[in-house]
């Protein structure tokens, strides 16, 4: 399925690529309101029309691409940068009670469910972007966690792991310098899913108005004030959720592409 | 193994999944608790209003037990909770039992509803999708589960609205008219449980799929392969009811997602459930409220995924040894 793979990365990175122009360049100011414009359809001027404050929607897209990818990418850091050294060390120690309190303490979060306590997160804190993605972020530590540590656990009978401890390594350097490196490939495939789910997380939150906060511009909140409007000009509702979509969608393929590149053997599993 | 020994080993690992559902649970409310706690904003204050003398103040913090220890607090409520009272709601001024009980009956149906449609359409679909691999129906409906796996739900629902609800007037856009009529209910829940149901149909209908193939590249396939049973007839026979022990399990840890996830979908359509209270009581610092609802939630996840466990090791022994 390399057709997946040229897709997928396709679409991510038109919406990477916008995101990134948007800090330059965006066609309308969209801080400005031209209430004389307001709800027009898409055309030459406005590419996808405007919204009920006469707002380039074009110019939202680009901007509320940034807050999403800025969400769901910090709150992909927050897991990978706290639950991959927890696996590390989970399975350098494996069958120690520190590995059984992590791994316990990994299935109470996954017994949470993730949405309620986002809500709950950002209800108690205040409802900005940064309380978003550390909602988002610590349902992210326990799959990194998880999986470093299934991954991990078969390399430390490996050979190369066995050479490296006689010539005296630490358990410490062992998982940095030979562990670390055969498990990048499968962090960065989870990294894209989990990349997407943040996404559509952030498009959740900022939904029911508990993510980014106004003037910022940003795909669930779109959606949030287009609502009302969705019998009148179905457009401003169209618009951010196919952006949610596509990008969610690219993501996706992407993850599931790069995940048959680098291990063709599931591949043949599967087709 | 002789009986007396699998029987020890049921027991004690129904014990080591009920110690860790206990453990669950207590670390669950504590940090409710505590989240709770730290909440900005001092709830007297807030229902009084800025200009509330200081005695009222005071004598408001007493009634609503503030002023005690945080300890004495947690434990009262825990108490509380145990013995089916959650306490009183500040805003609503009626037991919070009441309220819950009332809006159960709007997201318990609407859940089960979502997860029978779910069912519903994964089980065809992965069936279909495993049957015919590689074939047009196959990569049609991997496709359409990538789509539907990547819909945010809260804007299929407002799509749906638009189509069934404003322009074929086939449903109402929102609102729930109880179930003294139970069709009437049942209808104004569809369009709801279809947006839940979507994006679970899709990932269940991958699980069914990707089951389903593991079971046809097993030896008792082959087996029946070689008997004379052609390859949907060894699929229909043989692989489907074993492939369904993982696709079980999947259903009742969905369950929970549906419940949290008919939060969102209940503010779309209006509907008087669980979702909406917790959203009131937030925005009216009805912490008591917010507290015993999230609690119960995280409950019966916690419950439904040690049931699944339990049923799971009910149906593979293999398990058990690994508590």
């Amino acid at each position: 399925m390399k057709r997946g793979l040229i897709i997928g990365s396709f679409l991510s990175f038109v919406f990477m690529g916008l995101a990134c122009i948007s800090f330059l360049w965006v066609p309308y100011d969209i801080e400005t309101l031209d209430i004389a414009n307001k709800l027009k359809k898409p055309s030459l001027s406005h590419w996808l029309g405007t919204d009920h404050f006469g707002r380039d929607i074009f110019s939202m897209i680009m901007i509320g691409a940034r807050t999403s990818i800025a969400v769901a990418l910090l709150a992909v850091g927050i897991g990978v940068t706290i639950g991959v050294p927890l696996g590390l060390f989970s399975a350098a120690r494996r069958g120690c009670f520190i590995d059984e309190i992590i791994m316990r303490g990994n299935d109470l979060i996954f017994a949470f469910p993730s949405l309620v306590i986002a809500i709950l997160i950002t209800a108690v804190f205040g409802a900005s972007a940064v309380n978003a993605i550390v909602a988002i972020g610590i349902f992210n530590i326990p799959v990194f966690a998880r999986l470093t540590r299934a991954a991990a656990l078969p390399l430390w009978e490996r050979d190369f792991v066995l050479s490296a401890r006689v010539c005296g390594k630490s358990e410490a350097r062992i998982s940095i310098e030979h562990i670390l490196p055969n498990i990048t490939n499968l962090m960065i495939v989870q990294g894209t899913i989990q990349f997407s789910l943040g996404i559509l997380a952030e498009a959740s939150l900022s939904y029911i108005g508990l993510g980014a906060q106004p003037p910022t511009a940003s795909w669930g909140r779109m959606l949030a004030d287009a609502q009302t409007l969705v019998s009148i000009a179905p457009h401003v509702a169209l618009v951010p959720g196919l952006a949610i979509l596509l990008m969610v969608l690219g993501l996706n393929l992407m993850g599931d592409g790069l995940r048959d590149l680098f291990d063709p053997r599931i591949k043949e599993q599967r087709t | 193994m002789t009986e007396p020994v699998r029987f020890f080993e049921v027991i004690r690992y129904t014990l080591g999944r009920l110690s860790s559902l206990i453990i669950s649970l207590v670390i669950a409310s504590l940090v409710i608790f505590s989240v709770i706690e730290v909440i900005p904003g001092d709830p007297a204050s807030f229902m009084l209003g800025i200009n509330a003398r200081e005695d009222t103040l005071a004598a408001l913090r007493s009634e609503m037990g503030l002023d005690q220890p945080l300890a004495v607090r947690y434990f009262d409520w825990v108490i509380g909770l145990l013995q089916g009272d959650f306490g009183n709601s500040w805003t609503y001024k009626t037991p919070v039992s009441e309220l819950i009980s009332d809006r159960i009956w709007v997201s318990l149906p609407l859940a089960i509803y979502a997860l029978i449609l779910s069912t519903l359409i994964a089980f065809p679909a992965g069936i279909l999708a495993a049957s015919r691999r590689g074939g047009t129906s196959d990569v049609t409906i991997m496709g359409a589960t990538q789509m539907g796996v990547a819909i945010p739900n809260f804007w299929f629902a407002m799509i749906m609205v638009l189509i069934f609800a404003i322009h074929l007037r086939w449903f109402s856009a929102g609102g729930f008219p109880g179930w003294s009529n139970p069709l009437q209910g049942l209808k104004s829940l569809t369009l709801p449980a279809i947006s839940l149901a979507l994006p679970q149909a899709a990932i269940l209908a991958r699980i069914m799929r990707s089951s389903l193939l593991d079971m046809l590249s097993e030896d008792f396939i082959r087996t029946a392969r070689a008997k004379g049973l052609t390859r949907s007839q060894a699929l229909w026979r043989h692989a489907v009811r074993n492939a369904l022990i993982p696709v079980l399990t999947i259903i009742g840890l969905q369950f929970s997602f549906l419940l949290a996830g008919g939060i969102i979908i209940e503010q779309i359509f209006f509907l008087p459930g669980l979702g909406r209270l917790i959203f009131q009581a937030i925005s009216a610092r009805d912490l008591i409220v917010v507290e015993s609802v999230v609690m119960l939630l995280v409950f019966t996840v916690i419950m439904v995924n040690f049931a699944v466990d339990l049923a799971y090791a009910a149906v593979d022994p293999r398990l058990r040894s690994k508590v």
